[in-house]
């Protein structure tokens, strides 16, 4: 007995320390990937922010480590943006200019999304696929004669042709996202809040829509992201500085002609990146979550 | 059962309905309530999306321009004059060279970063955030930032090269002791690609972590069980599951590329001598810049017929993940 229980303990011991050494390994690679992906995404803006606060005679010089304070840091480039350009105005611009893109693609997309989703009428899919259709046509197509309906309804140099312009796009995506919670949440819920007297309506308003409260921010995030984000349209319908939200506001002020004032720049690409992706990084899981829901129930 | 509430009603005789006693209201009319519903949204998307389209496609056959916007017929003149321009052909072929190299990196690139991100480990949530980053910041500010980092003279990725000896006199890359990242026609197109890629990564692997999240655990607990190792469950059955999403998420980039004209437009304007000009900055720079509206509405127009075919692959793939 005693000698027949020894190889197997050994052969269990050699599988044991076999599988924790696999492991291991895997653990350890696991770091590895994660840390080299988290650099290769983070670092312009890691070195971003060193260059921002970096003395002229610091940056201009190519002989000096890019990488280190070659000589004292110092906040005025950063108080330069913040005092002596309309940095704060761009700010403010892409914030109330967001906010109402982001009210009309929920006034406008969740009654449209839960019209797909739930009163299921034999237009709905054609209408849910065409609706997401619109999302995929591009701003670069429709720039141009968009700039003509800009003009007729007399909102050219205005951030107002953004508030009616941008809801194009985050319309078709809301509600595609919308779409994808609404079908996670199971029909009984709405059904016996009727039984229980509300009409369709009233069960929509007061039931649905605060059980997909969750849903429904991460939605508003991401329609901000994307009116925040954009360039083409903003580029060609406003012109006046005042008026221009982040996304072009930044490069016309910071970069006149030749002359880039660097330091102020990545300040201002540090602050606007850091702020959106951490708003955006709470709300990640209900993203992926209503993508999912969109795509394969769609 | 709300939805089949009539249904129930024909079939069903005597009636039972449990609103029969009450009165029927529009907020409970849903076929009407459908159409309110929708309405708005089809409205406003008819409104601006659907009338500027047909518009452009108006314009593309115009004369219209800046300072003449008065609309006359002109045909095909815009595409002969199109045709002829080198320029043209130049954009033609780099949309299509930027889309393909960008979509193939992008693919691997997001599915490897998207099983990193679903694993369990410590710091996952400032992982996640860092790996955000390219993609929530507006493209126009994150592009800004790449072309500080490859300057002409202060390109640290020059400093990095010169440091480890493969920039300066006698070195591997040249005499000189900068690579002009933007400044050669090859490397200019190679920047794009990789700032293009490097900002759309992480959307890739957001989507197709989400065909990750849907896998059943049980499907890859039994295949350990059965004795699969790492590989073999990663590409027998992982990989073939989440096809259709990466399907989704390859097509989502393509079309990101093929219609962004931000990252050309800051790196390099187009330059050196159009050599990084793509379809939708020359149509900017055409029907903008250059006030001639009816061409630019033309040159863009080039970018429909291939949308429309990536819409039905995409539409295609969406289908299949159904059966998931």
């Amino acid at each position: 007995m005693a000698l027949e229980a020894e190889p197997v303990r050994r052969d269990a011991d050699r599988l044991r320390a076999k599988y924790h050494r696999r492991y291991l390994m895997g653990r350890f690679t696991l770091y590895l990937l994660a840390i080299i992906a988290a650099f290769c995404c983070a670092a312009p803006f890691l070195w971003g922010a060193i260059t921002a606060l970096k003395l002229n005679g610091d940056l201009y010089n190519p002989n000096n480590n890019p990488f280190l304070f070659n000589q004292p840091a110092t906040m005025d480039h950063v108080l330069f943006l913040f005092q002596e350009t309309p940095f704060l105005t761009f700010i403010w611009n892409t914030l109330w200019m967001g906010f109402l893109v982001v009210v009309i693609t929920l006034v406008l997309g969740l009654p449209a999304a839960y019209a797909l989703a739930r009163l299921e009428r034999p237009w709905s899919g054609p209408m849910a696929i065409g609706i997401f259709f619109v999302y995929l046509v591009p701003p670069s197509l429709l720039f141009l004669s968009m700039s003509r309906i800009v003009v007729w309804l007399n909102l050219q140099d205005s951030t107002w042709a953004l508030v009616v312009v941008y809801p194009t796009f985050t319309i078709p995506v809301s509600v595609w996202l919308l779409f994808g919670f609404l079908r996670s949440i199971p029909k009984d819920i709405e059904q016996q809040a009727m039984v229980d007297g509300y009409s369709r309506l009233q069960a929509f308003v007061r039931v649905v829509i605060p059980i997909m409260f969750p849903g429904i921010v991460a939605v508003i995030v991401f329609a901000f992201t994307l009116a925040a984000s954009e360039f083409l349209y903003a580029l060609a319908f406003v012109s006046p500085t005042v008026e221009k939200p982040v996304s072009t506001g930044v490069p016309t002020v910071l970069i006149r002609g030749d002359v880039f004032f660097w330091q102020s720049l990545q300040a201002a690409t540090f602050v606007v990146a850091v702020a959106i992706a951490f708003v955006f990084n709470l709300f990640l899981d209900r993203f992926v979550h209503g993508f999912t829901m969109g795509a394969v129930k769609g | 059962m709300a939805g089949t509430l009539e249904d129930d009603a024909s079939q069903d005789a005597p009636p039972v309905s449990v609103r029969s006693s009450k009165r029927i209201t529009l907020g409970d009319r849903e076929g009407a309530l459908a159409w309110l519903f929708l309405l708005p949204s089809v409205v406003y998307i008819v409104g601006l999306v659907a009338i500027p389209f047909f518009l452009a496609i108006g314009f593309a056959f115009s004369d219209v321009s800046a300072g003449d916007p008065s609309y006359d017929f002109a045909g095909l003149r815009n595409y002969r004059r199109a045709f002829a321009d080198p320029v043209f052909w130049t954009s033609l072929r780099n949309t299509f060279v930027i889309t393909v190299i960008t979509m193939i990196l992008v693919v691997v690139l997001g599915t490897i970063l998207s099983n990193i991100l679903v694993a369990d480990f410590r710091g996952k949530w400032v992982v996640r955030f860092l790996v955000l980053l390219p993609w929530t910041t507006p493209v126009s500010l994150s592009s800004v930032t790449w072309l500080w980092l490859l300057d002409s003279i202060y390109s640290p990725i020059d400093w990095v090269m010169r440091e480890v000896g493969l920039l300066g006199p006698d070195t591997l890359f040249g005499p000189t002791g900068n690579m002009y990242w933007l400044g050669k026609p090859g490397l200019a197109t190679a920047s794009v690609i990789m700032v293009q890629t490097w900002r759309l990564v992480p959307l890739a692997a957001v989507i197709i972590m989400a065909g990750l999240a849907a896998i059943p655990d049980d499907l890859d607990e039994a295949a350990r069980v059965d004795g699969a190792g790492f590989w073999r469950r990663m590409f027998e059955i992982t990989t073939p599951l989440i096809m259709p999403v990466v399907a989704v998420a390859t097509l989502f980039a393509a079309i990101f590329t093929f219609t962004d004209m931000a990252v050309v437009y800051v790196l390099t304007r187009g330059g050196p001598t159009n050599s990084t000009q793509v379809l939708a900055s020359w149509a900017y720079y055409k029907g903008i810049e250059g006030g001639d509206i009816a061409q630019g509405a033309a040159i863009a127009l080039f970018l429909f017929p291939i949308l429309l075919a990536a819409a039905v692959a995409i539409l295609r793939s969406v289908r299949k993940v159904e059966v998931l």
